[in-house]
């Protein structure tokens, strides 16, 4: 370790600190992106034409702002109108909001995939239309869209380093400022790109079993 | 089986898309315990009529009556009447991501609000009562056409209606399914359950219909027992078609 020009043993606690950030701003805002997408998606798809433009409207503007500046505008914009929250509810609240989005559309093309014979299946044994989407529909709709769910879930793992960017020390803004201080860019940069990888890693092995464990025979073979 | 009791009375129900009226003012009585077969060519509203009677069409207007209460304009309470009135569809329609068993249960839980004791012993018997007995963990991708139309028919029945509506339940099966099908229904007819049935197969229609009802152009035309069909004056149009189905 001589060619390295810091001490390990302080870098491992900044890495440490930031990493326990990365982790609370992804199991924070990964489950309420997937709620805040299904409630988008069953909005579009089944709302009266108000709710539906109301949700399409979300989906276009939220998928039309870069994320960067959606964050900009919730951390430091908001103040100026009253409305202030800390920098990690700030990022929380953009990746909710981004993620619900994008998780929406692939929710949306899963449940427009369903037979409407499932609906009408499940109204003529009584079901109301919500006992439906939940029993029936949504069941089999969260199956088709599990790949692109995931993907988005990845893709929230990596974009979390957004959230240094409005003062959230999370792993890379972290390793950024101990870059910084003893000039080791390259090797803290490229430490910090393997812990996303192992994420990312992980979180593949994770949905792969997932996907596994509810597949059922047949279904989606059509 | 059949009682004077009117179960369902369908009035002067019309229904149109766009330019094309589906129905042109449709009525009958139904008898707890008849089982009633329209027939008639193609695109005469003969499906879309048993759709209105649940409400999954809403009619443009005319009424349903089940057991004496309107069930037409029934605003949410029409998920009551749909528990009363089972159907099965051509293509089954079957919960893809449930077993069997999950396919009968499922509204059981629901919607009849049962625990999962009392709803697993009502499934397993209804699965019990279409010869399924040996499928109730299977998926309905792993069943047969005969076997996922039984399936459905014991979804249906778990619900115990008071009717119910079959739309060609044997119009995507080759012959040999459509004869457990229709073995299962038959036994039905037997044991008192009111059935309307909309379906092609004639042999089937004349040895268990209470009552054939011919629908031509959103009409029905013609109707009677199905002993006058080869003599009756009532029944003309109806040996017309027949015949063209002997050819």
């Amino acid at each position: 370790m001589t060619m390295l020009n810091f001490d390990f043993e302080l870098l491992l606690p900044v890495l440490y600190q930031g990493a326990l950030v990365t982790f609370g701003l992804i199991l924070v805002s990964a489950p309420f992106g997937f709620l805040n997408g299904i409630l988008i998606a069953v909005g579009r798809v089944y709302g009266n034409r108000f709710i539906s433009t109301l949700c399409h409207g979300y989906v276009l503007f939220f998928k039309g702002c870069p994320l960067l500046l959606l964050l900009f505008i919730i951390y430091f914009g908001l103040p100026s109108i009253g409305i202030t929250f800390t920098a990690f509810t700030s990022a929380v609240i953009g990746f909710i909001l981004c993620n619900g989005a994008y998780n929406s559309e692939y929710l949306r093309g899963g449940i427009q995939s369903i037979p409407s014979g499932q609906m009408t299946a499940a109204l003529s044994l009584g079901m109301s239309r919500n006992q439906a989407i939940r029993n029936v529909i949504l069941p089999q709709a969260l199956r088709r869209s599990l790949p692109g769910l995931s993907n988005e879930f990845i893709y929230l793992i990596k974009y979390s380093s957004l959230a240094y960017m409005i003062t959230v020390v999370e792993i890379t803004g972290a390793g950024k400022t101990f870059a910084t201080k003893y000039f080791a860019f390259f090797e803290i940069f490229i430490l910090i790109g393997l812990f996303y990888l192992g994420l990312v890693t992980i979180a593949g092995y994770v949905i792969g079993r997932v996907e596994k464990r509810i597949a059922i025979p047949g279904f989606g073979r059509k | 089986m059949m009682t004077d009791e009117i179960i369902l009375r369908v009035e002067d129900i019309h229904k149109r898309y766009g330019e094309n009226e589906v129905l042109k003012g449709v009525s009958f009585d139904v008898q707890r315990g008849e089982t009633k077969v329209f027939i008639g060519p193609s695109g005469t509203g003969k499906s879309t009529l048993l759709r209105c009677i649940n409400q999954l069409t809403v009619p443009d207007s005319g009424y349903i009556w089940l057991n004496g209460e309107e069930v037409t304009h029934a605003g949410p309470r029409i998920n009551q009447y749909r528990q009363k009135i089972g159907m099965v569809f051509q293509n089954f329609n079957l919960f893809d991501h449930l077993t069997a068993l999950g396919n009968v249960e499922i509204a059981l839980l629901r919607v009849k609000k049962m625990n999962r004791q009392e709803a697993r012993k009502k499934a397993l018997m209804e699965l019990e009562q279409v010869g399924l007995s040996d499928k109730v963990n299977s998926y309905p991708a792993e069943l047969s056409g005969g076997q996922a139309q039984r399936l459905s028919i014991a979804r249906a029945l778990a619900m115990d209606p008071e009717v119910i509506l079959f739309d060609e339940p044997t119009s995507s099966l080759d012959p040999e399914l459509t004869r457990e099908v229709l073995e299962v229904m038959r036994r039905l007819a037997r044991n008192g359950m009111t059935m309307l049935i909309v379906t092609h197969e004639m042999g089937f229609a004349l040895s268990v219909a209470n009552e054939i009802l011919f629908m031509e152009h959103g009409l029905i035309v013609e109707k009677g027992p199905p002993s006058e069909i080869p003599t009756s004056q009532n029944f003309t149009r109806t040996r017309q078609f027949l015949g063209s189905f002997q050819d």
